[in-house]
């Protein structure tokens, strides 16, 4: 029997890497757009602006305090009472692109705080413009301590991604429970699915990894 | 939205909220108890002289850290029958939020241990104390107080999973929210109401974080 499931799960390989194309194709779009909306939000919660500041900051523990899973629901069941029809893809892409937004904003508000106070100082004393400052004084320096933070939270929305097939995005966890259905090897099936998640992950948890120790060695040799 | 927001709809499912909040509230208690105790197991082992014990937990925490909750409880709740073994959802539930967490505590308490430098446990050893009265009078007073944050940031994550086990059809609190969308077809009512529960929940531990912190200040300042 086991051997027969195990074909069966061969022969449905395609639809899984359909699945695996949906759960790329998701949490690329959600972290490209996330990552410019956070870093947009980082540098406004860094800055002087007191009302945008905590207006982002109450925003971001909103976010923060509630599972991604309502959120999700919330986007897909709530929007279209207010007139917002979504399927389920672009409500996914918006609710993950939210979270993304929310804990990427306070790494880079984080790494921009991090800069000492007297390279601010220093570049407003020789003129630079608030622009100029922001792009070749501070931003250069903080990135040092964003950077990899930043790809420690790729790898967990990546897997957060998982939890929109409960609105019926096919996605690889989708593709496991329809599956199971059919081939009743809970093991064999989501040992798959977790097989195809661990491919995507364990390069961006190195890639993390390396960048914490390499950013390290510079900090210290300066 | 807000006109037509039905307080009254609220209010009448208010005891199933409150029940399920209870429910999320003793799962998330249990899982976390379990996860602390499957962390400290498996930071043990990690950094153990055998190479085989340590390679085991490693295993063990990169797998789970690499693959998503979702397919993890899935992988139970569908799996451990093809295995011939039944458990209760509430059970299975437990089970995997409590190895998903124990990695990701194994990690925290890792991170704890290895930060206090070495030279002081040398100069314990050289104090004639052995390897429990190090851990008890060096070791761990310092290392709880550099871990609380993370912890209880952990917990916070805990909390927010639960709510995944209502994929798996045991009451708690999205599920509340999920009848009273099915039931009446108020998504907003329900799911808003579930949210300001997490909410209570995140509010509380992130005090409890914050008044930590302040206070390990306080003690190390004297």
């Amino acid at each position: 029997m086991w051997s027969f499931y195990f074909s069966e799960l061969i022969h449905s390989l395609p639809f899984f890497l359909k699945g695996l194309w949906m759960t790329v194709a998701v949490s690329g779009l959600s972290l490209i757009m996330g990552t410019i909306i956070g870093f947009i939000w980082g540098i406004i919660r860094a800055s002087r602006n007191k009302i945008l500041r905590s207006l982002i900051g109450a925003w971001v523990d909103l976010i923060r305090g509630t599972p991604f899973l309502v959120q999700v629901f919330i986007v897909f069941f709530i929007l279209p009472g207010i007139g917002i029809e979504l399927e389920a893809f672009p409500a996914a892409v918006i609710a993950l692109t939210n979270l993304a937004a929310c804990f990427i904003c306070e790494i880079v508000a984080g790494g921009i705080l991090a800069v000492p106070s007297g390279q601010r100082e220093a570049a407003r004393a020789s003129g630079l413009s608030a622009y100029q400052q922001l792009r070749y004084i501070i931003l250069p320096q903080a990135m040092r301590t964003i950077l990899p933070p930043l790809v420690g939270q790729y790898v967990l929305l990546v897997k957060d991604s998982s939890v929109v097939s409960a609105i019926g995005v096919v996605d690889v966890t989708r593709v496991g429970w329809l599956t199971v259905q059919r081939i009743p090897e809970g093991i064999m099936v989501f040992g798959l699915v977790g097989i195809l998640y661990f491919v995507i992950c364990y390069p961006l948890i190195n890639l993390s990894n390396i960048l914490e120790r390499r950013m390290t060695v510079v900090a210290t040799k300066l | 939205m807000l006109e037509t927001f039905n307080f009254r709809v609220i209010l009448e499912y208010m005891p199933l909220y409150l029940q399920c909040f209870t429910a999320t509230l003793w799962l998330s208690a249990v899982s976390l108890i379990g996860a602390l105790s499957v962390g400290i197991v498996a930071c043990a082992m990690r950094l153990s002289q055998s190479r085989i014990v340590s390679r085991i937990s490693g295993i063990y925490i990169e797998s789970i850290r690499s693959t998503p909750l979702l397919a993890q409880l899935y992988f139970f709740y569908f799996g451990l029958p093809s295995l011939g073994i039944r458990l209760p959802e509430a059970v299975t539930g437990i089970l995997a939020l409590t190895l998903n967490s124990g990695a990701y505590y194994a990690e925290i308490i890792r991170a704890g241990i290895q930060a206090i430098p070495y030279g002081q446990i040398e100069a314990g050893i050289a104090s004639g104390l052995n390897y429990f009265q190090r851990m008890r009078f060096i070791v761990l007073p310092q290392a709880l107080g550099l871990t609380i944050k993370p912890m209880l940031g952990q917990a916070i994550v805990l909390v927010k999973d639960s709510s995944l086990l209502s994929l798996i059809s045991i009451m708690e609190l999205t599920r509340a929210g999920q009848l009273l969308t099915s039931d009446r077809f108020m998504p907003a009512e329900g799911f808003l109401t579930t949210a300001a529960f997490y909410l209570v929940v995140y509010y509380i531990l992130k005090s409890i974080s914050g008044w930590s912190e302040k206070r390990l200040i306080f003690r190390e300042a004297h």
